[in-house]
C-alpha cells in the first residue's frame, strides 16, 4: 500500500515516530564518533531507549521494556562497571578517533549492512500496516507463542548463553600451575 | 474527559503523592530515629513535635551553593540526579490505589516497575563517574555492584508472586488476592499472598528492597566512615536534595509495590468491591506506612555490613532461596 507524502504528514503517529527516531539515530552516530568512552556508552543508552520507545510504539510492549531492563539496566551497567573499574578518564581521548584506513571500511560495511537489513525487512513486511486498534500485545499471548509453538527454538537459543558463560569462565580462569587440578 | 486534561491531572496527582510521601517519610524518619537514639532536635525544634526540623533541614539544603567541581564532566554531573528521580517517579504509574485509581494498569505491571527502577543504577554510576572524585567513583561502583546483585533476588521474589497470581498486572495481582481462598461454613475467606505461601518471598523482597535503596545495613555505597558520602560527595544544594527526595520517594514506591504484591494492596477483607475506590487509597497508605516504618526501624537498629558479606548474602543465600521459592510457588499453584 502506497502512502503519499501529504497523507504521511496528516498522521500524528509519524511525528511521534520522528521525535523518537531522530534522537535514536543521533545517539547511534555519537556512540561511534565520541572520543570519550564513558560518554559513548551514555549515548548508547539514548539509542537503546529510543529503540525501546519504538518497540512500544509498535505495540510490542514486552520487547520494549525488556530492552530497558536487560540492555539499559544490566548490559550498559556492566559496560560502565567494566570501563570504570579499569580506567575511566574524564574528557576526550584522541586515541579513540581512528584514521581513515579504519573509518572508510567501517562506514562502507555499515552502509552495506543497513541496505541488506532494510531490504530484507521491506521485502518481508513492506505492505504490512498494523491496524491502529490492535494496541499492545498481551504478555500472555506472547508466552503462549514462545512456550508452545517455538519452545524448542527458544530453548536452543539459551544454549548460546550457556556457551557464552562457559567461554567467559574458561577465558577468565587462571589455573595455578603448581596446584594439582 | 479529554485525554490530555486527564493526563495532566494524573501527572499532577502523582507528583503530589510522591513529594508529600517523601516529605512525610523524611519527617517520620527524623521522629523515629530521635526516639530510637535520643536525638534532641526532632523532639523540640519549632516548639511542638519538632515540626520545624524537616523544614530547617530542607532550607539548609536549598540555600547551599550548587557546586560543580571544575574537573567534573558538567553535563553528565547535572543530568545524573534527574535520571535517579525519574526512575523513582515512573514506578508510580502502575501502582493501583483502587480498582480504577491507577494511572495505567499496564499488562506488564511488575515488569515495568523492575525495568524503570533499574534505571536509577545508571544515574548513580553517572554521578559517581562525573564527579571526578575517587570517593565518588568507588561509591558509584559499589552501588552498581550492589544494585545488580540485589536486583536478582528482587526479580526472583516477584516471579514467584507472578506465578501464583497468573498475571503481571498489579491490579490483577490484587484481584488474585481478593479472590476467595476457601470457604468455612458458607463464609468465603480470602487472604493476601503473604499468608498464602509467599512468606519467604516477602522476606527476600524486603531484604533486597533495603539493599536496592542503599539504606543501612546496606549503605556501603555512601558509607560515611569509608567513602565520605560515596557518589553524593560532590553534590550540594538543590542537586543533593533531588537525590535525597528520590531516595525517599523510591522508599515509598517500593513499599507500595511490596504492599500491593504481598499485603493485598488497596484490598481489605470485609469492604465490598464498590466501596474500594473510596476506601482503597487509605488502606494502601496504611500498609505502605507500616512497611516504611519497618524500613526506618531496620536502619536505626542494625550496623552496616561489610562489602563481602553483602555480596555473600545476595549470591549465596537470597538467590538460591529465591529459586527455591519459585519452585515452591509452582508446586503450590499446581497442587492447590
Amino acid at each position: 500500500m502506497h502512502v503519499s507524502f501529504e497523507q504521511w504528514l496528516t498522521e500524528v503517529a509519524n511525528y511521534v515516530f520522528l521525535a523518537l527516531a531522530i534522537p535514536t539515530l543521533v545517539g547511534a552516530w555519537m556512540v561511534v564518533t565520541s572520543t570519550n568512552i564513558v560518554r559513548a556508552v551514555l549515548y548508547l543508552v539514548v539509542t537503546l531507549a529510543g529503540s525501546a520507545a519504538l518497540f512500544i510504539m509498535l505495540g510490542a510492549e514486552f520487547v520494549g521494556w525488556t530492552v530497558v531492563l536487560v540492555y539499559i539496566g544490566a548490559v550498559i551497567i556492566l559496560f560502565l562497571i567494566g570501563i570504570m573499574i579499569t580506567r575511566a578518564p574524564l574528557g576526550s581521548h584522541e586515541e579513540l578517533s581512528h584514521p581513515a584506513t579504519v573509518k572508510i571500511p567501517a562506514a562502507l560495511l555499515s552502509i552495506v549492512l543497513f541496505t541488506v537489513v532494510a531490504w530484507a525487512v521491506a521485502d518481508a513486511f513492506g505492505g504490512l500496516i498494523i491496524p491502529p486498534d490492535v494496541g499492545a500485545t498481551r504478555t500472555g499471548q506472547l508466552a503462549e507463542v514462545i512456550f508452545q509453538r517455538f519452545v524448542i527454538p527458544f530453548e536452543v537459543v539459551s544454549l548460546v548463553l550457556l556457551s557464552a558463560l562457559v567461554g567467559g569462565i574458561a577465558l577468565a580462569r587462571k589455573d595455578d600451575p603448581e596446584e594439582p587440578a | 474527559m479529554n485525554f490530555w486534561l486527564l493526563l495532566l491531572v494524573e501527572i499532577v496527582v502523582i507528583l503530589v503523592v510522591m513529594l508529600v510521601g517523601a516529605l512525610v517519610t523524611i519527617y517520620a524518619e527524623l521522629k523515629i530515629s530521635a526516639h530510637m537514639q535520643s536525638r534532641i532536635g526532632p523532639y523540640y525544634a519549632g516548639g511542638k513535635w519538632g515540626w520545624a526540623q524537616p523544614a530547617a533541614d530542607g532550607l539548609k539544603f536549598m540555600q547551599k551553593e550548587d557546586l560543580v567541581p571544575a574537573a567534573a564532566d558538567h553535563t553528565v554531573f547535572r543530568l545524573a540526579p534527574y535520571i535517579v528521580i525519574m526512575s523513582a517517579l515512573a514506578v508510580w504509574v502502575v501502582i493501583p490505589f483502587g480498582p480504577d485509581l491507577v494511572v495505567r494498569d499496564l499488562d506488564l505491571g511488575v515488569f515495568f516497575v523492575l525495568a524503570v527502577s533499574s534505571l536509577s543504577t545508571l544515574g548513580v554510576l553517572m554521578a559517581g563517574w562525573a564527579s571526578a572524585n575517587k570517593y565518588s567513583l568507588m561509591g558509584g561502583l559499589r552501588a552498581a555492584a550492589q544494585l545488580i546483585a540485589y536486583e536478582l533476588p528482587l526479580l526472583l521474589a516477584v516471579v514467584a508472586v507472578v506465578v501464583q497470581a497468573g498475571t503481571m498486572s498489579l491490579n490483577g495481582i490484587v484481584a488474585a488476592q481478593a479472590q476467595p481462598w476457601f470457604t468455612v461454613g458458607g463464609i468465603e475467606i480470602s487472604a493476601p499472598f503473604l499468608i498464602k505461601g509467599q512468606i519467604i518471598g516477602f522476606v527476600i523482597f524486603m531484604v533486597a528492597a533495603v539493599a536496592e535503596l542503599s539504606r543501612i545495613p546496606f549503605d556501603m555505597p555512601i558509607a560515611e566512615s569509608e567513602l565520605t558520602m560515596g557518589y553524593l560527595t560532590e553534590y550540594s544544594g538543590i542537586r543533593f536534595t533531588m537525590f535525597f527526595l528520590g531516595e525517599y520517594a523510591s522508599m515509598v514506591a517500593i513499599s507500595a509495590i511490596a504492599a500491593t504484591m504481598y499485603l493485598g494492596g488497596y484490598w481489605i477483607p470485609g469492604v465490598p468491591e464498590s466501596a474500594l475506590n473510596a476506601v482503597g487509597p487509605f488502606v494502601l497508605l496504611a500498609k505502605v506506612a507500616f512497611l516504611v516504618f519497618l524500613l526506618i526501624w531496620f536502619r536505626w537498629t542494625w550496623p552496616r555490613l561489610r562489602e563481602d558479606q553483602l555480596q555473600d548474602l545476595a549470591w549465596r543465600w537470597l538467590i538460591p532461596l529465591g529459586l527455591l521459592n519459585i519452585v515452591l510457588a509452582g508446586i503450590f499453584k499446581v497442587v492447590l
